[in-house]
């Protein structure tokens, strides 16, 4: 029988350039992994593959050399430790995230319960071509947002609370687009300049800014054949519902607008970014 | 500033990040709770981040101070033993 390699490559499995050997690759949801899921990759990769793993360049793992013939004997292994194959090929790829505000200082948002929500709500969907989702907490995009076809990037809303401001200066120095200025005990803020990194309110001694988490969002980034970066078409979100109704209809525009083989990026230039704009703008104001 | 009496003085303008908050921080462990400590600092990356790191490991900030020469006394209340 004719070896099926769309379908294998669907389920995660690499063909090699080494005959009837696959890579196999995992299902990594925010770059997370449990340590029994590790243990368990760990055994797989012993017994099935050469005794190493490959660290993607997205946040996945593969097992290299796993044998054409041992593919169900793999899965099962896999499946016993809570692990599960990932895909490749035309559909939505990997969520990608950074550690977010659950672990890292600087982090605006649980960038982790997200990559879980969309990884749920689009992993493996199947589309004209690959569709890349990555989320980064904050502005430092430790995770490249602007990479992805459609990226996340936790950010913080301010607004002065002057009741509790005691002038000490500190939030102007810690802000890097200079959007704050203090004069006479009184501080402004200027909104255009604000991006939304927090910086203000997490070195603030009194809490004396209302903080409102939120996303800015960005489509089309590509940094493969052909490198663009991610734009952001719409204002800052506030709400996580909204958020998710700006992905659903990102998803669904490419889903009717693509060719087959087209990326997020050249579809928009195509099709035009003016009509995307209209209708995510639909959602964004609606 | 006549508002804060500091009880000691440090200066981290000769270091760079991190040993910029690590110098602060060692000058804080040798204080006592409520003591005020004045922290010298350069303008650009310690006067960005090191205040923010110090409010993280708990102290109370009261003012910071622009020196006008390029330096930054950063006034701190210590908290907790």
């Amino acid at each position: 029988m004719a070896v099926d390699y769309a379908t294998l490559k669907k389920g995660g499995f690499m063909r090699q350039k080494q005959k009837n050997n696959f890579s196999l690759r995992l299902r990594v949801v925010g770059g997370n992994l449990t340590a029994v899921q590790l243990a368990k990759i760990a055994e797989v990769a012993e017994k099935f593959g050469d005794g190493h793993v490959h660290l993607t360049s997205r946040q996945s793992v593969e097992i290299p050399f796993v044998k054409l013939d041992d593919i169900d004997k793999v899965k099962a292994a896999l499946a016993d430790g809570g692990v599960e194959p990932g895909v490749c090929g035309p559909r939505v790829r990997t969520v990608t995230a950074c550690q977010g505000e659950a672990i890292c200082p600087s982090g605006c948002i649980d960038t982790y319960a997200l990559a879980k929500e969309l990884d749920e709500r689009y992993f493996a969907k199947e589309l004209p071509h690959k569709f890349k989702f990555g989320i980064t907490g904050c502005q430092n995009n430790c995770l490249k947002s602007e990479e992805n076809d459609l990226g996340i990037k936790g950010g913080i809303k301010v607004a002065w609370k002057k009741e509790n401001c005691i002038s000490c200066g500190v939030c102007v120095k810690a802000c890097r687009s200079e959007a704050i200025s203090l004069q006479d005990g009184k501080i402004t803020l200027d909104e255009s300049k604000c991006n939304y990194c927090g910086r203000c309110c997490k070195s603030c001694p009194t809490d004396a800014w209302e903080q409102t988490s939120g996303y800015i969002v960005s489509f089309g980034g590509l940094f493969g054949n052909k490198i663009a970066k991610g734009e952001p078409i719409i204002p800052f979100i506030e709400d996580h519902d909204k958020l998710m109704e700006i992905c659903d209809a990102a998803v669904q525009f490419f889903a009717e607008n693509a060719n087959a083989g087209e990326r997020f990026r050249s579809c928009l230039e195509r099709v035009g970014f003016d009509k995307f704009k209209e209708k995510i703008e639909e959602v964004y104001y609606g | 500033m006549a508002e804060f009496e500091i009880n000691e003085s440090v200066d981290i303008t000769d270091v760079v990040c991190p040993t910029t908050f690590v110098k602060a921080k060692v000058a804080l462990e040798e204080l006592d709770e409520g003591q005020i400590l004045s922290v010298r600092m350069n303008d650009g990356e310690p006067v960005q981040n090191v205040p923010r790191s110090i409010k993280e490991e708990g102290h109370k900030i009261l003012k910071l101070i622009d020196n006008e020469d390029g330096t930054y006394d950063l006034i701190v209340q210590k908290v907790g033993e």
